[in-house]
């Protein structure tokens, strides 16, 4: 033990401990727990409780601790490859473990002892890039120091490479045989200079997934199948309506079902956010095993009376929404950007043109279903989360056991897809009232008909956008107008800020013509919605890049020029969310994709071709897609996808998530929608909420990755924006039908 | 040392003691161990698998098995282990994720080109993924993309284009099981 530690952050400190059997670990220590080390355990053997970012034992093999949970974002491997770079390791003698949440108590509150762990956003690696590059670096100079002082030899004599030690007599000493040595080094003062990228030989080097050898031998646990002994399953039948009631119930044959230990009902409790508690009134059968809760639940007798919101459907909201942005006087609830004056511009127009596009409400549709599996004990909760916010599980389960913060422990593996659904945590409330109310540990699951029926949707929404072109056929003024039930609703959100999740100020054509106005009206809808994959940028870019081909169409002009001259000469543009866009960043990406595909084919080609461009948070993403159609049926024959995130960390991650982006856009675009009739989902397997077959979607995604060297952005849905546009670009070019309507297929098929 | 001498005790009717009689059940054979169940028979092969023998890597996809999760093999054939009770399988061969690579560990070629290609998204719908390019592979040792368009899976991570890469790359090579 020893050094005072190297400041991260405010509270955070690095700090290198002494493990058992002469292991090195580099972690976090906390500014006031100074006096109090990581417990014992932590730095045993049990991989669960590395406690730490780094751990270097005798044999020289490596544990590396992934603070993100990986929803199959591969942040697994990223960042633990970022540290590993750090590090000089070996990547084949590096382990990695995920850290679960990391919290203490710092009286009473909670104090995150890993900082952000949030998974699935697309901020793991912009975060990582900028906190855990230093873990990496602090133990390969701690590592450097005690071969130097066993060689009597400076540290700057000595270089590392692959997880051994080289000094200038070309004698190697692995990491294995220093760590115990290295573990006695103090500190130093402040964090050692990082490595320059041209010494990188991990970083821009493809690897595959950690956990690849674990999943195909059917190995890799998720929440889902862990156990506890005497754990009682429990499935649930919710309310078909959120603000519904329960008025009759009738438990007499499930609870003769064997195996049916007990029946407990559930209510959202009032006043709390949606996400915090149960999403819907709810009848749990709890049982010995799965079969028999599932019996049991088939054989509960329940009579649910709707509540106000049995009068919503999802035709209904639209309707308002059509009949918001036809009145021309309504006022919208937020005028999100106003530059220039669109008004003025409008009376020296020459042309003008207008479109209303309509997209669906849509659901999560996690592989792995919704569960939990907690354990309750008097000074201890202990639960395993399929969850992408450790740290708002933590707060449910806080407020509903009142435990102290470091008395409760949540293990995350790898999880069954996110998409924004396990940013809430409604299925962690459930678990914990149950778990509460049997006095048993509880292993929650939903089914897959709970799943679709009792979502966080993300909304449907009618975008209206008019333009009035000069005579030089310049873009002269945007006038946008969107209505949507915002996702933020009712989530102690401010009524002026419900709009950031629906659009962006600053997306595009935004910045790029004098005269941009953008509008949003507020639906209210009962329906619950919550963050959702792509989120407002899905939307958005449907619309925007939908127009923007049928703006050049309209002047006859190629739809990559009017791309182009719209972006214009390569600059930086100030976003009014910090940051810029870099006009010539997404030119290039579009230009690639345009390269690829042939574009200068687009006025010939008997198949479609359709171009879409976007920027999201610093990264740059354009698609095209070329489409044929065989009779009614749609083929969608190349895609290309060209991004610019900047440094690329894990290439071969990269890729797996823009080709996979682009076939989730595609899947979505293609065929699904969330039908709300009579307050209730209609939707409530895969057969009615069809996500893509092998046979619908391209056979391959080109992709090309622009090389960069600037602090990396996020990736994890950076391709999904423009996959949806280029394609119903791509259809109109192939069919002459302009699809302003999502799900593309059922519209296409009217038609036609 | 002599050996021990077995002694036979004998059970008398006075004593209580009776032997118990063997329980009734369906024998089905899971990756090549053999398996007595003898609860409710009308219990799903996935339930059996995944709460019983905790076999986890078979998943739960939907009560219909719609998503393709939930497959196995059935006598080397693809079927959605939700959808099978075990009533119906005595005397049959189960095949799961977890019994695919040989016993001394080492993988099918389907498991080996799902690595080479990185064709994992979350990675929860991989094993229905590996048993149904398993099941066309030994239909089809050299599948079409026509052929390969016929699996049942769905994944919204998007892992379809690098799954096909795999099945591909695994062609002609899978001989087992």
């Amino acid at each position: 033990m020893s050094g005072n530690g190297i400041r991260l952050s405010r509270r955070r400190f690095l700090q290198v401990l002494a493990g058992s059997a002469g292991a090195l670990v580099v972690g976090i220590r906390i500014a006031d727990a100074a006096d109090v080390p990581l417990p014992p355990a932590m730095l045993g053997d049990n991989l669960y409780n590395l406690g730490a970012y780094v751990r270097i034992d005798a044999d020289g093999n490596v544990l590396i601790g992934a603070r993100d949970p990986d929803t199959g974002t591969g942040v697994a491997t990223a960042l633990p490859r970022i540290i590993a770079e750090e590090l000089d390791a070996d990547w084949n003698r590096v382990g990695v473990v995920a850290l679960g949440l990391g919290v203490s108590s710092d009286n009473g509150k909670p104090r995150w002892t890993y900082g952000r762990q949030v998974g699935g956003v697309g901020g793991s690696i912009p975060a990582a890039w900028n906190e855990l590059r230093q873990v990496g670096a602090v133990a390969r100079w701690l590592l450097l120091q005690a071969a130097a002082r066993r060689l009597g030899v400076p540290a700057s004599r000595l270089r590392c490479d692959a997880g051994m030690v080289i000094a200038p007599d070309g004698r190697r000493f692995g990491y294995g045989t220093l760590a115990a040595d290295a573990s006695k080094i103090a500190l130093p003062d402040r964090v050692p200079p990082l490595k320059n990228a041209a010494d990188y030989k991990l970083i821009g080097h493809g690897t595959g997934d950690v956990d690849a050898r674990a999943i195909v031998t059917g190995q890799a646990r998720y929440a889902i199948d862990h156990h506890y002994g005497d754990a009682l399953v429990a499935v649930l039948v919710h309310c078909p309506w959120p603000d519904g009631t329960l008025a009759r119930i009738d438990t007499t044959d499930a609870l003769a079902v064997q195996g049916v230990v007990k029946v407990v009902q559930l209510k959202p409790e009032p006043g709390q956010p949606p996400g915090s508690t149960v999403i819907a009134p709810a009848v749990a059968v709890l049982a010995e095993n799965t079969w028999a809760a599932l019996q049991g639940r088939d054989k509960l007798k329940l009579e649910w009376k709707p509540g106000a919101s049995a009068g919503e459907s999802s035709a209904g909201l639209e309707q308002q929404a059509t009949a918001l942005l036809a009145d021309d006087t309504a006022v919208p609830t937020t005028r999100v950007r106003n530059d220039g004056d669109v008004d003025a511009a409008g009376k020296k127009a020459a042309r003008r043109l207008d479109a209303t596009y309509v997209q669906p409400w849509l659901a999560h549709a996690t592989a792995e279903p919704m569960n939990c599996l907690v354990r309750l004990d008097k000074d201890r909760a202990s639960l395993v989360v399929p969850t992408q916010a450790p740290q708002k599980a933590w707060a449910v389960v806080q407020r509903l056991t009142g435990l102290a913060a470091d008395q409760i422990d949540i293990r995350v593996p790898r999880v069954g897809g996110g998409y924004g659904r396990r940013l809430d945590h409604d299925y962690v409330a459930e678990a914990v009232m149950l778990a509460k109310a049997v006095n048993k540990p509880v292993r929650l699951m939903w089914t897959r008909e709970q799943d679709f029926g009792h979502d966080y949707y993300r909304a449907g929404s009618v975008h209206q956008i008019h333009v009035i072109i000069d005579r030089k056929r310049q873009l002269l003024a945007w006038n946008q107008r969107m209505a949507s039930a915002s996702a933020l609703a009712h989530r102690g959100m401010p009524d002026d800020r419900l709009w950031t999740s629906e659009l962006q100020a600053d997306q595009l054509p935004a910045a790029l013509v004098p005269n941009y106005r953008s509008d949003w009206y507020a639906l209210a809808s009962a329906t619950p919605r919550g963050p959702a994959r792509g989120m407002p940028h899905l939307s958005n870019a449907f619309a925007v890049e939908s127009f923007i081909d049928e703006i050049a169409h309209t002047m006859r002009e190629d739809p990559l020029k009017t791309r182009l001259r719209i972006l214009g000469e390569p600059r930086a543009l100030p976003l009014s969310s910090g940051g810029t866009l870099d006009t010539g960043r997404l030119a290039n990406v579009l230009k690639l994709v345009a390269d690829r595909i042939e574009w200068k084919n687009w006025l010939r080609t008997v198949n479609g071709l359709g171009i879409a461009c976007w920027h999201v948070d610093g990264a740059y993403v354009a698609h095209a897609i070329e489409v044929a159609m065989q009779g009614e049926q749609l083929v969608i024959e190349r895609v290309v996808c060209a991004v610019d995130v900047g440094r690329v960390i894990n290439p071969l991650g990269l890729e797996g998530q823009v080709a996979g982006a682009t076939l989730d856009a595609l899947s979505i675009a293609l065929n699904a929608a969330i039908t709300i009739k009579g307050g209730q989902v209609q939707q409530h397997s895969y057969k009615d909420y069809p996500l893509a077959s092998m046979a619908q979607l391209p056979n391959d995604v080109e992709i090309i990755t622009v090389a960069g060297d600037r602090a990396p952005a996020g990736a994890s849905f950076l391709a999904m924006p423009t996959a949806a546009p280029a394609l119903a670009n791509a259809v109109f070019r192939a069919s002459a039908v302009r699809v302003r309507r999502l799900p593309l297929m059922k519209e296409l098929l009217r038609l036609l | 040392m002599a050996p021990v001498q077995a002694q036979v005790l004998p059970i008398s009717q006075e004593s209580g003691i009776v032997a118990e009689k063997v329980r009734d059940g369906i024998d089905l054979e899971v990756n090549g161990e053999h398996f007595r169940h003898t609860g409710d028979a009308q219990m799903p092969l996935l339930w059996y698998l995944r709460d019983v023998l905790r076999l986890t890597g078979t998943k739960y996809g939907g009560e219909h098995g719609e998503n393709g999760a939930d497959l196995v093999l059935l006598d080397g054939k693809a079927v959605s282990a939700i959808t099978v009770p075990l009533a119906g399988l005595a005397g049959k061969a189960v095949t799961t994720v977890e019994g695919l690579a040989a016993n001394d560990g080492s993988l099918h070629p389907l498991q080996q080109a799902f690595i080479d290609e990185d064709a994992i998204g979350c990675g929860y719908c991989t094993p229905g993924w590996l048993i149904a390019g398993v099941d066309l592979l030994r239909r089809k040792p050299h599948p079409n993309d026509g052929d390969i368009d016929q699996l049942p899976n769905l994944c919204r991570c998007g892992c379809q284009t690098r799954v096909r890469r795999a099945i591909k790359r695994a062609a002609g090579k899978a001989g087992r099981p």
